[in-house]
């Protein structure tokens, strides 16, 4: 099928501007202020901007009593930013006051706990919705603040007045945990504001503490990249996040192949969105299921799979591990199905809220026998809506389990996306038994490429026996003979290596005439290709390509990187994707970029990266 | 034309529903005996075996499927619980069976299990409990007894086993029946039940394994000693047991007793009628906690009360959010949100 590639997504924020907005009397400029000295200290550009109510002493929870200070961190930091991406509001006038400054797709942080009626009533909301009511296009963590300010510090012996002035540091101790900021600053500088009072100390350091623990139990992530899209076709946009995304691909295949959507699911950090996102989606007939745990989920998806649904199974690194035997049932039944790994630091729990590409491995080999599946990785948010539709596609065009790799940083990052125009995306066609074939028909029965056939349930005549042990090749029923295992492992191994004719091949950019080659998979595309521009720019030869079609590799992979001296493979592990290459395709020279931080990459890494390996070579 | 229970005629035959493999369970298993029953049983509800599936996990119990002319799967060890839910949630019109033993549904497939039972997806489950690990070769189950030697359990266990039926109960079943692989007529009455019952139906089969446990069951299946320890409850029948059929289950304080009707002063009318579609689960655990002892192992339907399936209330909720919404397709949706225009 026609592949239309991605135009560049170059310029990545790779900082971001919190807004902190309550009361005059809530302590906001104190916290903005810990805030952007910690950022500061951390290495960081800042740039502030208090704003402060025109009345001293305003009415409480009213409009013109909402004090606020903007924070801008990060690098290439000039302004403190036209708008925000997190806007932390302690009451509701505060939020409304405030929503203009939030960025479309940023997240807002509330103390849902002063969202009462008399707090929306002094801050003149009309009705009871009040995100609605300001046309809110952000996600909203509902904090309860007061709550459990309170509770953190009930055995204190502060009055209420004396306790409810510490939330600012709640506030203050959620946003560290979201931006990764150790505590040891903020508590370093409150020991110093409060050295003449050790009781105040000791309450703000409790207080600090927990809410950077609640953001740390609830797992509270925002979408802090805002991923710029070169893409200037015109057309109707929308802002996309990878999970949102990825769902919304999976229904695109489950309509462009007229088999229903089936997702077995269980909660976990980052991919939960999907399953939310395709659980809303029952109004499009979507059957999103919530099971007892990973293995329920695929082995539910399984079920679907074989009941003649686009399964759909949705995780995360330690769920993928628990999927693994699943897995192999999947290959070896010759089902389609698609699992999505929203990969995370680890291993084990790891860095649940943080992004890495340490599966690929996983993906690739962990799995019990011979077991080849597909590995697919997106590179954007917006590449998550085609490459799960290309991952449904080659599963019920080519019946397989496909591995579709998405990480953390694209999952929870949004970007602008053109919403396709129908015609835009092709007819997936199921590999039905042909009507000519029903009568003599058995279950391992292969079209030329070497596919089997998919018989639906319910369809007379087509009754037959799946199953995770090993059958003949000709008749489809159980086989122990030594011979048939080789051969049909030897079949299962070449059907996937077919899948190479139905995708796209390498492209190049940069500058192909280099000795020199940069290539990563998945979600670094954006971070190197910005990079390769910056060196090309300063006259630094050096080419591009991406790797988004993993297993099997596309037709032209050995020989475009053939064509280079020197073949630079940057990914967010230890060289899992240059052990691949390494062991697909002899004699390569392969340098590495890594970076395992649970951090995407930042721009001037890589160059600095591609520069010191340039050196290095030419010595 | 043959019929049915309900004078409709039968369409298929039991052989229609089993396909031309060999069986290859060890002669003498009582796993012959379920799949012959099973076979019977489908022929009986008149279903087609194109809108029949069979779902197993791992384990001998676990190779039906292969023999059956169905939409089969033979899963992975554990799994065929959840499998069977994806299944028929995806496809509520097919009838689905699901075949598993104590080790696989018990103990591997112990999360799945109850899972399954609590959402009551519509499926009828078929526990072959012979109180071993046969597939590999002897050790101890789930269920076998406290001080069971086995390969794996040579000093004998130091563990209780699990009872399927106060399992099923705590799980919040719906269906709960149990049959000996001996007693092929109440075998195939609990499998009919079972189909016909909307929810997730626990079928235990005590069943012979001829290699590693034989004779486990034997103290209530030998033909001596069968019926004065079982009783085959009936719904709205009187619960009545014994060679000369001369036993019943009376109240006792909040327990059960035997008695003898005619001795003591107990008459007929003292004997308990059976209450399967109580909602209460109460009497229905004491009856299936009877061990043949004191009092006769319960066989039959011991419960079977109706509430809502999983699968239809999914489905439900789709027609539901789709007529609310009034969405076509994918574009719809995401057009209705928040949107700009490049020219």
């Amino acid at each position: 099928m026609a592949e239309k590639t991605e135009k560049a997504k170059v310029q990545f924020r790779q900082s971001i501007v919190v807004r902190f907005s309550g009361d005059s009397g809530d302590g906001m400029q104190l916290a903005g202020n810990i805030f952007s000295n910690v950022s500061a200290g951390l290495g960081d550009r800042i740039s502030t901007f208090p704003d402060y109510p025109a009345e001293v002493r305003a009415p409480q929870g009213s409009l013109g009593g909402v004090s606020g200070f903007q924070v801008h961190i990060g690098h290439g930091v000039h302004t403190p930013g036209d708008e925000c991406d997190v806007l932390v509001a302690m009451n509701p006038a505060a939020l409304k006051m405030n929503a203009q400054f939030l960025r479309k797709g940023g997240a807002a942080i509330v103390d849902i706990d002063t969202f009462t009626q008399a707090g929306l009533d002094k801050a003149l909301y009309t009705t009871n919705e009040p995100y609605e009511e300001l046309n809110l296009k952000a996600q909203v963590i509902e904090a309860p603040i007061t709550t459990m300010v309170k509770e953190a510090l009930k055995d204190t012996g502060m009055d209420l007045k004396a306790q409810l002035k510490c939330r600012n540091m709640f506030a203050l101790g959620l946003v560290c945990w979201l931006f990764n900021r150790p505590m040891e600053a903020p508590l370093k500088f409150l020991k110093a504001k409060f050295a003449e009072k050790p009781d105040v100390y000791a309450a703000n350091e409790l207080v600090i503490k927990g809410g950077y623990n609640y953001g740390h139990n609830i797992h509270a992530t925002v979408s802090t990249y805002r991923i710029q899209s070169d893409e200037v076709r015109p057309g109707t946009y929308t802002d996309v996040s990878g999970n949102k995304a990825t769902a919304w691909g999976l229904i695109k295949a489950s309509e462009m192949s007229g088999r229903p959507l089936f997702l077995g699911s269980y909660p976990i950090t980052p991919a939960t969105d999907i399953l939310h996102e395709l659980a809303k989606r029952r109004d499009l007939g979507v059957k999103a299921i919530q099971m007892e745990d990973e293995i329920g989920g695929i082995c539910s998806a399984i079920g679907a799979a074989f009941a003649g649904h686009l399964a759909v199974t949705t995780t995360s690194g330690p769920g993928l591990a628990l999927k693994s035997e699943a897995l192999g049932l999947a290959v070896m039944a010759e089902l389609p199905l698609v699992l999505v790994d929203v990969q995370r630091g680890g291993p084990s729990t790891g860095l649940p809220t943080k992004t890495e590409q340490t599966d690929l491995s996983q993906a690739l080999y962990g799995r019990s026998g011979e077991s080849p599946l597909v590995v697919l990785a997106a590179a954007s948010p917006t590449d998550c809506f085609k490459m799960a539709f290309q991952a449904a596609r080659i599963a019920i065009e080519h019946m397989t389990p496909v591995i579709l790799l998405t990480d953390a940083f694209i999952a929870n990052g949004s970007s602008a996306w053109r919403i396709p125009e129908e015609g835009e995306y092709p007819v997936i066609k199921p590999n039905y038994v042909p009507e000519a074939l029903k009568p003599t028909w058995t279950p391992f029965m292969r079209n030329a490429l070497g596919i089997r056939y998919w018989a639906i349930p319910g369809t007379k005549g087509l009754e037959h026996v799946v199953g995770g042990l090993e059958k003949d090749y000709n008749l489809g029923v159980l086989s122990n003979d030594p011979i048939n295992h080789a051969h049909m492992v030897e079949t299962r191994r070449m059907k996937i290596a077919n899948v190479a004719n139905d995708i796209p091949e390498l492209k190049l950019k940069g500058d192909s005439g280099a000795d020199t080659i940069i290539l990563g998979w998945g979600s670094t595309y954006g971070h190197i290709l910005d990079a390769v521009n910056r060196l090309n720019e300063d006259g630094f030869r050096i080419a591009m390509t991406h790797i988004r079609y993993i297993n099997p590799l596309p037709k032209n992979t050995a020989e475009l990187l053939s064509r280079f001296k020197t073949v630079i493979v940057a990914e967010l592990n230890t060289g899992q994707l240059a052990s691949y290459l390494q062991s697909k395709i002899p004699n390569l020279n392969i340098c590495h970029i890594n970076k395992v931080q649970g951090q995407p990459f930042l721009v001037q890494e890589i160059v600095d990266g591609v520069k010191n390996i340039m050196m290095e070579e030419e010595l | 034309m043959e019929q049915n229970n309900n004078n409709q005629p039968l369409a298929h035959k039991p052989l229609d529903f089993k396909n031309n493999q060999p069986v290859r369970w060890c002669p003498g298993c009582g796993d012959h005996a379920v799949l012959n029953v099973l076979l019977k049983a489908m022929a009986q509800l008149n279903i087609a075996p194109e809108k029949t599936a069979v779902i197993s996990g791992i384990g001998c119990s676990s190779r039906l499927p292969y023999y059956t002319k169905t939409y089969a799967f033979h899963t992975i060890h554990g799994r065929g619980g959840a499998v069977a839910t994806g299944f028929k949630t995806a496809n509520p019109d097919m009838t689905v069976w699901q075949v598993s033993g104590d080790g696989d549904c018990l103990a591997i497939g112990g999360n799945h299990f109850i899972h399954e039972v609590r959402r009551n997806i519509d499926v009828n489950l078929l526990l072959l409990n012979n109180r071993i690990y046969g597939l590999t070769k002897g050790q101890f189950s789930p269920t076998s007894a406290r001080g069971f030697k086995s390969k794996s359990s040579p000093y004998g266990t130091v563990e209780d086993p699990f009872i399927p039926a106060e399992l099923t109960f705590g799980a919040r079943g719906t269906f709960f029946a149990r049959s000996l692989d001996v007693a092929l007529d109440i075998s195939q009455e609990v499998m009919m039940a079972a189909a016909e019952h909307k929810g997730c139906a626990v079928v235990e089969i005590l069943q012979n394994c001829m290699i590693f446990n034989n004779g486990i069951h034997n103290y209530i299946t030998d033909r001596e000693h069968r019926a004065d320890r079982t009783i085959h409850l009936v719904h709205g029948e009187k619960m009545i047991f014994g060679k000369d059929m001369n036993r019943g289950l009376v109240q006792d304080g909040f327990g059960l007793k035997a008695v003898t009707i005619g001795e003591d002063g107990y008459t007929i009318d003292d004997v308990l009628v059976h209450d399967a579609h109580c909602e209460s689960f109460f009497l229905h655990q004491m009856l299936a906690m009877m061990d043949g002892t004191d009092l006769p192992v319960a066989l039959g339907v011991i419960r079977a009360v109706n509430a809502p399936t999983y699968e239809v209330a999914v489905a439900e909720q789709v027609e539901e959010a789709k007529a609310k919404h009034g969405f076509t397709c994918l574009d719809d949706v995401i057009r209705a949100g928040d949107t700009w225009q490049v020219e």
